[in-house]
């Protein structure tokens, strides 16, 4: 049990990873990445949110008709997301801020709706909690990645912080979408030669 | 001769060839051997072609070509920097010699990084090393600001390598044009140094007095020079882009002569054709794409003064745009890249013209961008293989009818 619980929480964060392997999330991968604050609470909101979904989703998963199941995952997630949304105005305003939509748009990501398919309702709530917050993680560690490279091309800075000498110009580039993109491709490529995996 | 060729063969290929000492870094002995010894190889089977041309041949002729754009651009550069520098006694010799103080470092500078990348990719992933860098390493040059500085090359050019090329496959799997990117790179990452006013000229950072590059009494700063195309862009709603132009100092003839502000090779329209002429001569670059982009560019610019529109540029004249910015330089050199445009004859016409239409789409409409040439090339060559295919769709189509034509008969 204890090794299966582990594969549960470590596959997503390199062979199964949901951004770099299986591509979804992209969109907020691209958005929320110039800083490395905005990151790390774009990661805590969703990771808090994949995690729950699944498990409240698992829990009714035997219950849910199978005719009206995504209807029935989505208000469970909306409310979730509608709840971190609310939560973070409340106490991280200025980075909820900067977040703006796309907090709210955590109902579209591929990788929470994705999550709920294809795990929770086939597998017990321990298992899909434990799913739920590998793959936020896995979500979150390449989202931080990402910004952390940005940040520091773009601003010489990490959260906040000079790194880099003052002398050191800022590459508008990395601040921009496609900057990320080129990043996010990188890290694909390195993180393949690493592990070796080829696509079919 | 036979004595050196006998050296090579026969005591220094061992080393390099599986099993020698230097197995690792045969891609650099080849690249030698090929360049300066014709190969032996002949193709065993057919279809034979009689030629007397290979590639490393085909690619040193496209520098020949470039030869004229770089010696008119070094004369501009130095040229413009003795008339906003004021220097006393400025000659041609003065000219030149200031030029290539500012042009060299930078045309070094992409080819040794460039090279650098060029020789680790081909020993890491086990390929040849290809020619085709030559032709690269002297286009990212050329179509940079004389001013810029020698680390943002050394950037651009390891962008426009690595993520314009090497990633893909290397030569003959590049997607995008390598030169281009790496611009295109620069010009989003450090929009400072290659684009505005400021950056065409150089301009003399201390006093001096020097028997070869003459005399400067004074540091004069701050003094800026647009392009042609920043002027248009930048006339009034209802007013002469012309005039606006001739205040500027910028008439028809010296846009072809290309003593202006603006990119090192891109600026005379005289020294792209003699590079023109080269290559279609040697029947080295696509005439389609040539043609159907200056089609294009005419179609697009005498849409835009057909239209009753109350913006300056749009009415300006477009011939104009023909000689203006890096469009000529673009078409001539870098949109008939064999590899990143269209391989289909219809498909070369399609996007040579659109890479007209589009260069004069991008300067007239959107006042971000002054010069449309480098995007729109970009554009097409994601295009391309798109428009191959569907050429290559309807040319099946149209044979499928006449085939089931002659079944019915």
């Amino acid at each position: 049990m204890a090794s299966a619980a582990k594969k549960l929480l470590m596959d997503p964060f390199s062979d199964n990873n949901p951004v770099t392997v299986q591509v979804l999330g992209i969109c907020s991968a691209l958005a929320v990445t110039v800083k490395v604050d905005t990151a790390i609470v774009m990661t805590l909101a969703l990771t808090a949110v994949v995690s729950l979904s699944n498990l409240v989703i698992s829990l009714l998963r035997n219950v849910i008709p199978s005719g009206i199941r995504m209807i029935v995952e989505m208000a469970v997630i909306a409310t979730l997301v509608i709840i971190a949304d609310q939560l973070l105005q409340a106490f991280l305003f200025d980075i909820s801020k900067q977040l703006s939509v796309f907090v709210g748009l955590i109902i579209t990501n591929c990788i929470v709706m994705g999550r709920a398919e294809a795990f929770a309702l086939q597998n017990p709530p321990k298992d899909s909690l434990l799913d739920g917050i590998g793959n936020g993680l896995g979500y979150g560690i390449v989202l931080i990645a990402v910004a952390a490279i940005r940040e520091v091309l773009g601003f010489g800075k990490l959260l906040g912080f000079p790194v880099l000498p003052e002398s050191y110009m800022g590459n508008g580039l990395a601040l921009l979408a496609p900057g990320a993109f080129i990043i996010l491709g990188l890290l694909i490529w390195a993180q393949r030669t690493v592990t070796k995996m080829v696509e079919e | 001769m036979k004595f050196l060729f006998d050296l090579m063969d026969k005591h220094v290929a061992p080393l390099f060839e599986k099993g020698g000492k230097f197995e690792k870094l045969y891609p650099l002995f080849e690249a030698g051997d090929t360049f300066t010894r014709t190969p032996s190889d002949v193709t065993p089977g057919a279809p034979h072609v009689r030629d007397s041309i290979d590639q490393k041949r085909l690619m040193v002729f496209v520098v020949y070509a470039l030869l004229p754009c770089l010696f008119l651009g070094i004369w501009n550069a130095g040229h413009l920097f003795n008339i906003n520098n004021q220097v006393e006694g400025a000659t041609f010799l003065t000219d030149m010699v200031r030029g290539s103080t500012m042009v060299l470092p930078i045309v070094m500078v992409s080819y040794m990084v460039g090279g650098f990348w060029e020789v680790l990719f081909a020993i890491v992933r086990k390929h040849e090393i290809n020619e085709g860098f030559l032709v690269t390493g002297m286009l990212f040059p050329l179509v940079l600001p004389p001013t810029l500085p020698l680390w943002q090359v050394a950037i651009g050019i390891s962008f426009g390598i690595v993520i314009g090329k090497e990633i893909f496959g290397g030569v003959g799997y590049n997607i995008l044009n390598p030169a281009l990117t790496g611009r295109a790179f620069l010009f989003f990452a450090y929009p400072a140094q290659i684009s505005g006013d400021k950056v065409w000229v150089g301009t003399a950072k201390t006093a001096m007095d020097n028997t070869f590059f003459g005399t400067v009494a004074e540091n004069i700063d701050g003094v800026t020079m647009a392009t042609p195309l920043a002027v248009a862009a930048a006339a009034e709603k209802g007013t002469d882009a012309i005039a606006a132009l001739g205040d500027a100092g910028f008439s028809l003839w010296n846009m072809t002569m290309g003593n202006i502000p603006g990119c090192i090779g891109s600026t005379s329209v005289i020294a792209i054709v003699l590079g023109m002429v080269f290559l279609l001569i040697t029947g080295i670059a696509s005439w389609r794409v040539m043609a159907s982009g200056i089609i294009g560019c005419i179609a697009m610019g005498a849409l835009f003064n057909a239209l009753p529109l109350d913006n300056a540029f749009a009415s300006l004249p477009f011939v104009y745009h023909l000689v203006m910015g890096g469009f000529l330089f673009g078409i001539v050199f870098m949109a008939t890249d064999p590899v990143s445009c269209s391989a289909t004859h219809t498909g070369k016409w399609i996007y040579g013209f659109m890479i007209g239409a589009l260069t004069v789409l991008i300067r007239v409409a959107n006042p971000a961008y002054p010069e449309g040439a480098m995007l729109a090339i970009l554009f097409m060559n994601v295009m391309a293989p798109l428009i191959d295919h569907f050429v290559v769709q309807a040319h099946i189509k149209k044979r499928n009818s006449y085939a089931r034509a002659l079944n019915n008969a």
